[in-house]
């Protein structure tokens, strides 16, 4: 039998019964957008955090002092051997070959005042490579120069938001700030960055790092980020990093945490967590998969006369095994388009109704989607298919 | 024993149904030789072993002991595929419940064995065009079988039966669901299709029916009673 008479023939079957057969694919379908759907959310979600993560460039390492280790002693009141990170290991990192910038980073909370406002903003206490680090822009004026660790003078660059609040539109270049104790003077403003995990980029304000040293009054770098050059292997760089250090520590005193090792456990994670939501909508899957089942088992049934007449009229047993997989493949891959369709509407007005919810469809799921619905119907239709195949003609045609 | 001019040559045919603990035997050593173009009735009360005899025909059943040869070839030893080509070229088969597929037109019902065989459509068409034409069923063609009567129904059926031009056609009860009328009008369809050359093998419990084959077999017990010829001359 040639595969078109025969897929016409199962379409005949499926349509000569149409409201069961809606049902049974309107179970396949309801499985299918429940995968769909939850998955494109788990997408979404996941491209959503990632974008988050990666909106200061991928390619940047970062380095914290002390290290997580056993030790052998409880502690005793006796202060860390654990040497701080130091303007110096920052500047010492710049030179390190594909590194492109070492920037020292120090934050705190801190009132800022001017323009006869006062406002409490978080500072940043870093140095010129911060923006290429960070992948930051200008928006007026220039961000801190580069100098010396010693004399770095008393400038501050604003986030956008701070900018807004203390001065409003009039322009903040050169004006005084005062931040906490310390005076400082308006030499930029960056552009908006947006919110970061709850986090606003934007009420900050930039002071060279010594200084946010002697405002904070500490000795030691919170952490200092390194960027290397676009292709460069982060492993080597972080290697390279490591022994630096190590070399001016004695020991590996600090952490060394790349981006993209992050970031890849981070996709890790939300893989896993797209997978699991996934695998929820395939419950309501598997159900539509045993309607399948329910339905053919019937369905041949019913037609036992016709599978004696189709085995007399010289039907190979094999062809009519076809004739019922195709009959469920058909209403499962119908099933399947039906609930593509029921899944993206769905998530497309998810995004109307609610659109800081991530929703994102890739291709690559929509066409899994169809597969695996397909294949349902093969694996729903073989048990059925078979015992139509089996069925004893002489009994079959008997059969009222 | 099986000279060339034989159709169907059965050979010693054993049949044994278990049904339970008991046995029933539908055929002992039954041997039958028909030829070309012979008309058959086969005779006898029910459970004499005539349907059986049909299947076995028919290839839809296996004989437990002895041969069956259809045009000169043993078939009793071959693969179920094969005896599937077989069915689907050499072997008409008309029911008395017709056993027509109720989602389907009459001419797709009367295409049915050509689609299983795998005809290319063009071919297909033209054959259920010229068996409709014959059948004077063109104007039901796109009709559905319950919106067919009893006699076009069964109509569809035999020209489906004989679409293939099959080498042999086995009748299984063909008025038995039919009026006094219509069961004549098939009954005469028959007769002219076996007019025209093809074997005809009739099973019934009709007396006035068999009566009209030339050939008529007696069944009792799985075992041939009698088989009479009767002389060409007086055929109708």
């Amino acid at each position: 039998m040639l595969i078109a008479d025969s897929t016409r023939f199962a379409l005949q079957a499926i349509t000569s019964h149409r409201m069961r057969s809606f049902l049974t694919l309107l179970g396949i379908a309801v499985g299918i957008a429940a995968v769909i759907l939850l998955t494109s959310i788990g997408e979404g979600v996941h491209q959503f955090v990632l974008a988050e993560f990666t909106q200061f460039g991928t390619n940047v390492i970062g380095i914290s002092p002390g290290k997580v280790k056993t030790g052998g002693q409880p502690p005793s009141g006796i202060p860390t051997t654990a040497r701080l990170l130091t303007m110096e290991d920052a500047k010492s990192l710049k030179q390190l070959p594909n590194v492109t910038g070492a920037s020292p980073t120090v934050w705190g909370n801190s009132e800022v005042a001017s323009n006869g406002r006062l406002r409490r903003s978080t500072i940043y206490g870093v140095d010129a490579d911060f923006i290429h680090v960070f992948s930051s822009t200008v928006q007026i004026g220039s961000f801190l120069p580069s100098e010396g660790a010693g004399s770095s003078r008393a400038f501050v660059v604003l986030g956008s938001k701070l900018r807004n609040e203390l001065f409003g539109t009039t322009n903040p270049l050169g004006a005084r700030v005062r931040i906490g104790g310390l005076h400082f003077r308006v030499i930029g403003v960056l552009a908006p960055k947006g919110q970061f995990l709850g986090i606003d980029l934007d009420d900050t304000a930039f002071i060279p790092a010594a200084r946010a040293l002697e405002l904070y009054n500490r000795e030691g770098l919170m952490e200092i980020h390194v960027s290397y050059a676009e292709g460069a292997s982060s492993a080597t760089v972080a290697m390279a990093v490591k022994n630096r250090l190590k070399l001016r520590h004695g020991h590996e005193d600090f952490t060394v945490t790349t981006q993209e090792d992050m970031l890849k456990t981070l996709s890790n994670i939300l893989n896993i967590l797209t997978m699991a939501v996934g695998a929820l909508g395939g419950i309501s899957l598997l159900v539509g998969a045993v309607g399948i089942v329910t339905i053919m088992t019937i369905s041949v049934t019913e037609r036992t006369n016709e599978i004696g007449l189709l085995v007399a009229l010289g039907a190979r047993r094999s062809t009519i095994l076809g004739l019922f997989l195709s009959e469920s493949v058909i209403l499962a891959a119908l099933g399947g388009i039906l609930g593509l369709l029921l899944g993206i509407g769905l998530a497309q007005l998810l995004l109307l109704a609610l659109p800081t919810l991530p929703v994102h469809t890739p291709w690559s799921f929509a066409i899994g989607a169809l597969v695996m619905s397909a294949i349902i119907g093969l694996l729903a239709g073989v048990l059925p298919a078979r015992s139509a195949s089996h069925l004893d003609p002489i009994e079959a045609l008997r059969a009222e | 024993m099986a000279d060339a001019e034989s159709l169907i040559a059965l050979n010693g045919i054993e049949r044994t149904f278990y049904l339970g603990d008991s046995q029933v035997h539908a055929l002992r050593n039954v041997n039958l030789t028909i030829s070309r173009g012979e008309y058959i009735a086969v005779m006898g009360p029910s459970g004499s072993g005539k349907s059986t005899l049909l299947n076995l025909i028919g290839l839809l059943d296996r004989p437990d002991a002895g041969t069956y040869q259809l045009e000169g070839r043993d078939v009793t030893t071959l693969a179920p595929d094969e005896q599937a080509k077989v069915r689907s070229e050499r072997i008409g088969f008309i029911f008395q419940s017709f056993h027509l597929v109720p989602r389907l037109t009459a001419a797709a019902n009367i295409e049915l064995p050509l689609t299983l065989a795998g005809m290319p459509a063009a071919e297909r068409t033209k054959r259920v065009e010229q068996a409709l034409k014959e059948y004077g069923l063109m104007d039901r063609a796109q009709h559905r079988p319950n919106e067919l009567s009893g006699g076009q129904r069964q109509r569809v059926a035999i020209a489906r039966a004989t679409v293939q031009r099959p080498a042999v056609l086995l009748a299984d009860e063909p008025t038995g669901n039919l009026d006094r009328v219509t069961g004549e009008e098939v009954v005469r369809l028959l007769e002219a299709l076996n007019a025209q050359g093809m074997t005809l093998i009739v099973v019934t419990h009709d007396h006035a029916l068999g009566a009209r084959a030339r050939r008529q077999i007696r069944m009792e017990d799985g075992g041939i009673l009698s088989d009479v010829t009767r002389a060409p001359d007086q055929a109708t």
